[in-house]
């Protein structure tokens, strides 16, 4: 839960909207509390998906064993026209 | 074949985990999100600090409720490019549209706002930060239209044409896509009882509160809240239930048929309202599919076309072919075997396609395209060898639905009850019996909705777009093996971090459970 800005206990706004938005940013995640633990979970997860589970077990198959469109196409055609 | 099941049956097994994981997160999300921003309206208009205070512990379960959920959808779009490869190559632009809106403007319209609802407090004016609070919950609904628009046109394929030469659906009518009376009616029934869920979780949590005797004052005002809303989100939730049996009715009937354990349909049909299907039950013999019931006369006549005197048909009646007009004519419908015809029709000019363009032949390749255009609707009845693989689980089916609506029956009884105390007896609500059904209805809400979504899809096997594509066809050419191993892979991470998750969300909910949240401890 966030608490008193102490680099801003006055609560007057820092000029210009872009100062604003970084202050809101930057002193909302300096701030946090419970968040320090979900943002570790939450960078732990993104972390495990993107560079193990999507690296390693789930490519993209038809963008990875065919180099263009057409032959994606001409596979699905072959595998549907196939069924197993 | 065996490899080709266990690949077909893994794969559904995984998107199934990884489904139902993520709409554990998903509901409360919305219900949550509406709940803080009605709290910090009152806040505003009464400027109680109690209020405030109320809305912030809220706004916290939110928060840690939004993080877990975080990414848990993303695992599903893997899983179309590496295990349905032919269903997401088959769907073409129809699916990439909705998604990637919903990525585009949806996610970052939460995210935004997220950062200036738990940033903002200091920094932002109160109209504003409530503005952002609302504006969260209007993009999470965002995000949930575009994703039930995908699902949507999975259950009921419309605005597109398929170009064999890219052997992609493509969209013709971006507005027949986006705004199908099935997407619509989706969207509204997700949300709403999203609302429910919401309501039950903040209600459940205040008991948990009343349970250790303290912070009555917050658990009034939370249930108080919760509860209208939970009411109102409940008899919406069951109006646009209405209408998706309307809609299942008119472009999914097999699953209506599946969803009720009818196999011989009747005019005036009743509805099963509580039953116990026969286990011993095939398609073309003559026993009571029941083992007991309890029906509403002309329930499932009024439920499917808002009409107790007309025809709802049956399982064995779809695959016939046959209908009955109100006044007991005999209607012809294009029977199972006349559809798996038609579809094999539309393969083989599929395949005359293929040879023509190897040939260059412009020629034939037109004409095979035209006679796939005829037949196209039933392109996935091709790959049928009898009108039985068309049915649904039935008792999965039947029994998830029945699991849906009695539970919906018992959440109505519940928030009107939860009303009648705060209202009339509030000095009751830390009866043990309250406290008993509000803790109760938090792991029965959760039954319910995801009972919901496996009616949804479950009813619509054997198709993983209705009519087009059967399950079997769209999965990947890979080894069942390879499924396997990032099946349990998942549960192992994603059970591991659900436990950290909600070991998180306890621990917040007891740490304040031991202090006075409204006095500002």
């Amino acid at each position: 839960m966030p608490h008193q800005d102490k680099h801003n206990p006055s609560g007057t706004s820092p000029d210009g909207f872009f100062r604003r938005v970084v202050d809101l940013y930057a002193g909302g995640f300096r701030e946090m509390t419970v968040g320090r633990r979900l943002w570790a979970i939450i960078l732990i997860k993104l972390a495990v998906m993107f560079l193990v589970f999507k690296l390693f077990f789930f490519p993209d198959r038809l963008r990875e064993e065919y180099d263009n469109d057409a032959d994606r196409a001409r596979a699905v055609r072959s595998e549907l026209m196939n069924p197993r | 074949m065996n490899d080709l099941l266990s690949t077909v049956d893994w794969s559904r097994g995984q998107f199934a985990l990884t489904a139902i994981v993520h709409w554990l997160f998903v509901p409360l999300t919305i219900g949550l999100s509406l709940i803080v921003a009605i709290m910090e309206s009152v806040w505003l208009r009464t400027r109680s600090e109690k209020w405030k205070r109320l809305t912030k512990f809220w706004m916290l379960m939110f928060g840690i409720n939004f993080a877990c959920g975080v990414a848990t959808g993303i695992i599903l779009e893997f899983e179309f490019g590496t295990n349905w490869s032919n269903y997401s190559w088959f769907v073409g632009d129809i699916f990439g549209a909705p998604l990637a809106i919903e990525g585009i403007a949806a996610f970052f319209l939460e995210s935004t706002f997220i950062a200036v609802m738990f940033f903002g407090w200091k920094r932002v004016s109160p109209r504003f930060h409530l503005a952002a609070t609302w504006l969260t919950a209007v993009g999470v609904c965002l995000s949930a239209y575009w994703i039930l628009v995908a699902n949507a046109w999975m259950q009921s394929p419309v605005g597109m044409e398929f170009d064999p030469a890219q052997m992609r659906n493509v969209m013709v009518s971006f507005a027949d896509v986006a705004l199908s009376p099935v997407a619509v009616n989706k969207f509204f029934h997700a949300v709403f009882s999203g609302w429910v869920l919401g309501a039950a979780f903040v209600i459940g949590v205040s008991c948990w509160f009343l349970r250790r005797r303290n912070n009555r004052e917050f658990a009034r005002k939370s249930m108080t809240v919760a509860a209208l809303v939970g009411l109102a989100g409940i008899v919406l939730t069951m109006w646009t239930g209405d209408g998706s049996a309307v809609q299942v009715a008119r472009v999914q009937p097999m699953k209506l048929a599946a969803m009720e354990g009818l196999y011989d349909g009747e005019i005036g049909q009743s509805l099963v309202g509580f039953g116990i299907l026969d286990p011993s039950k095939e398609r073309t013999d003559s026993k009571n599919p029941m083992l007991m019931e309890i029906s509403i006369p002309k329930g499932l006549s009024i439920l499917a076309n808002h009409d107790p005197n007309t025809f709802v048909p049956g399982i064995n009646d779809l695959i016939e072919g046959k209908s009955l007009t109100p006044d007991g004519k005999v209607v012809n419908t294009v029977s199972y075997a006349e559809r798996i015809e038609a579809g094999k029709r539309a393969q083989e000019a599929l395949r005359r396609y293929d040879a023509a363009a190897r040939a260059n032949d412009s020629a034939a390749m037109a004409a095979a395209n035209e006679d796939l255009k005829a037949d196209f609707r039933y392109f996935g009845y091709g790959y049928l060898d009898n009108p039985d693989e068309a049915v649904p689980p039935v008792a999965l089916t039947f029994y998830s639905f029945r699991v849906m609506v009695m539970g919906g029956g018992y959440l109505l009884l519940f928030f009107i009850a939860v009303l009648f105390l705060v209202y009339r007896k509030p000095e009751h609500i830390g009866n043990k019996w309250m406290i008993f059904f509000g803790l109760l209805t938090i792991p029965v809400v959760w039954l319910v909705s995801e009972s919901g979504w496996i009616v949804a899809e479950m009813g619509r096997q054997p198709w993983v777009i209705e009519g087009l594509l059967p399950t079997r066809a769209a999965v990947s050419a890979i080894p069942a093996s390879s499924v396997q191993l990032t099946f349990w892979m998942f549960a192992v991470v994603f059970f591991g971090l659900l436990a950290a998750e909600i070991s998180i969300m306890c621990r917040e909910i007891s740490k304040a459970s031991r202090k006075d949240i409204l006095a500002g401890e």
